[in-house]
């Protein structure tokens, strides 16, 4: 574990010459019947319908996720939540990634719904649309320390309850550790 | 209300594991007791905690390929290829025919294995220890096979992002047919025991009962939603690696109560086989790797790609910032998923019951704790 970084050296020494790829994300725009009720009933709090590589997302506004997911699972039969998750972008304001995935049975589609959020916003749970949120919402908790905003039982669930630290934040490097929790839990100087 | 008495509380507070042998590893489970009846129960997770989302942001995506294997161990080809399947879906390549029908028979004798693994624990967590016997015969040969072809038997590694990284030996077709001749007779053998049997059928039947309509809002997948009557399987709604060339069906059930989740999962392994005779009768000829540079690194994006593996749907959410590294590597992973449901499939049972409703999720902490 403490030679993370050695592996990786050889190959990203290698390709210096060609120019850079643009960095972001070729996407396409993203169109048919169910976009157009989207635009219809949320307006501009959704700002872009995408596909990539043949997948749709939307990116909305984090107060607009959870009527959306409610109006998906009502109105679009998209009605199993697959995943709840985010992803850590510290140097953007807004500093989280928030993901839905969502799948519908009926129409056989799935579909993401992202959101960005800053550091210490709390956006609203979906557990009252999606039970299934409960413990993926404990999960992003868990590892982003983002709070869910009415969520029956906001606490860790993989980590320790007194751990200190967001393990999944991109500031937390792989070999940090609440050595405090360690020292005093598990009796040893450190876990490393 | 009877008068208070000494302890002056009906509910009674049990702890249960994280070291208890019905619970397939290290779960507890915190049970409130009313007598025999459970009244709620609080699941304690995390003991097997290893952060491989985190190690997955910090190796290559080659590199990560086996940390995989360790999350489902009972069942590590079928997360090597959904890895394998969402990284090559950022690479946009697909593997070569060849490799796609050496990774379906290996992935379904894998689900076999793993079905093998919960029949026999099920079973003794049940009381009936004969099948546990019987199914480590079988599993045995399955896992033989592996280690044939490549080296190991439980952590596989198998596959490699673009295709595989063995050829499969010379009798690798022989072995897998001579697998298929001799399981599909074990299985009667295991229903014999079983399926009829009256204390079997009494300790599952209208146990542990999930509605569809609760499976979908709970998330739930894989037998578990079968047994609900819900005809869903991602290997026919949405196919991947070539299922969609092969004839099988999907195994359904109609109460969602432990015995028919036992049920669904004895003829899906029955359709396991059926799929794997099918794909060894025609391994195409033709390369096993697919165009992957030796340095895989895919362009700025992300994809969600999953797979129907034995416990249900597995799938990885990767984002990519155009390095060598993932940028984030999300599992989706469908133990952790459907073991939340467990509140809901004991409440109201009887303590005894939690043993079997322990059993029939299939859990696997490895993939719970991640």
């Amino acid at each position: 574990m403490a030679d993370e970084q050695k592996p990786a050296a050889p190959p990203a020494a290698k390709p210096a010459a060609p120019p850079k790829p643009p960095a972001v994300m070729a996407a396409v725009p993203w169109e048919d019947d169910l976009t157009g009720v989207l635009k219809g009933r949320f307006g501009d709090r959704i700002t872009e319908f995408s596909t990539y590589l043949g997948q749709n997302f939307l990116v909305a506004a984090p107060e607009a996720v959870v009527p959306i997911l409610e109006f998906l699972k009502l109105e679009a039969d998209f009605d199993y939540l697959v995943d709840v998750t985010a992803v850590d972008w510290p140097k953007r304001p807004e500093r989280f990634d928030l993901v839905y995935v969502l799948y519908s049975f009926s129409r056989n589609q799935r579909l993401r719904i992202k959101t960005f959020v800053g550091d210490g916003v709390k956006p609203a749970t979906a557990v009252l649309v999606h039970l299934t949120a409960n413990w993926l919402e404990r999960e992003v908790f868990d590892m982003f320390g983002i709070e869910f905003e009415g969520h029956p039982d906001m606490r860790r669930i993989l980590m320790p309850e007194e751990w200190q630290g967001y393990p999944l934040r991109k500031d937390y490097s792989i070999l940090t550790q609440d050595t405090q929790w360690v020292q005093e839990n598990l009796g040893i100087e450190s876990g490393q | 209300m009877a008068e208070s008495t000494f302890l002056d509380s009906t509910e009674l507070v049990l702890n249960m594991g994280p070291q208890h042998p019905s619970t397939h590893g290290v779960l507890r489970v915190i049970l409130k007791l009313d007598g025999e009846k459970i009244t709620g129960t609080e699941c304690v997770i995390g003991y097997l905690h290893r952060g491989v989302e985190k190690i997955g942001e910090n190796r290559t995506y080659a590199q990560f390929a086996p940390y995989v294997d360790r999350m489902d161990y009972v069942a590590s080809v079928s997360n090597g290829l959904g890895y394998c399947l969402a990284v090559e879906k950022l690479l946009n390549v697909e593997a070569p025919p060849r490799a796609q029908a050496v990774r379906v028979i290996l992935t379904e004798l894998n689900r076999i294995a793993s079905h093998l693994v919960w029949l026999g624990t099920h079973a003794l967590d049940i009381g009936a220890i004969t099948p546990l016997f019987y199914v480590m015969r079988e599993r045995e040969d399955a896992l033989n096979i592996f280690e044939k072809y490549c080296g190991a038997r439980l952590t596989t590694h198998a596959f490699r992002i673009g295709g595989l990284q063995y050829e499969i030996y010379e009798e690798f077709e022989k072995d897998v047919k001579a697998f298929c001749d001799m399981f599909l007779p074990k299985v009667d053998e295991y229903e014999e025991l079983l399926t009829e049997n009256r204390i079997w059928k009494g300790r599952l039947t209208n146990v542990g009962i999930l509605s569809a309509d609760e499976c979908k809002e709970y998330g739930v997948t894989g037998p578990m939603l079968r047994a609900a009557g819900v005809k869903w399987d991602i290997r026919k709604a949405m196919p991947y690696s070539g299922y969609e060339k092969y004839e099988f069906d999907i195994p359904t059930a109609r109460n969602g109560d432990t015995y028919d989740r036992y049920t669904v999962r004895m003829q899906e392994m029955r359709q396991s086989a059926r799929i794997i005779r099918q794909a060894v009768e025609g391994i195409p000829e033709g390369p096993i790797m697919g165009k992957v540079g030796k340095v895989i690194k895919p362009p700025v994006g992300e994809a969600y790609v999953s797979i129907e593996a034995p416990k249900g749907e597995l799938g990885y959410y990767i984002v990519s910032d155009g390095s060598t590294q993932p940028y984030r590597v999300r599992v989706r992973p469908p133990s952790f998923v459907n073991l939340q449901a467990l509140d809901r499939m004991v409440r109201g049972g009887l303590v005894a019951d939690i043993v079997a409703v322990i059993g029939t999720l299939d859990i696997v902490l490895g993939e719970v704790d991640r």
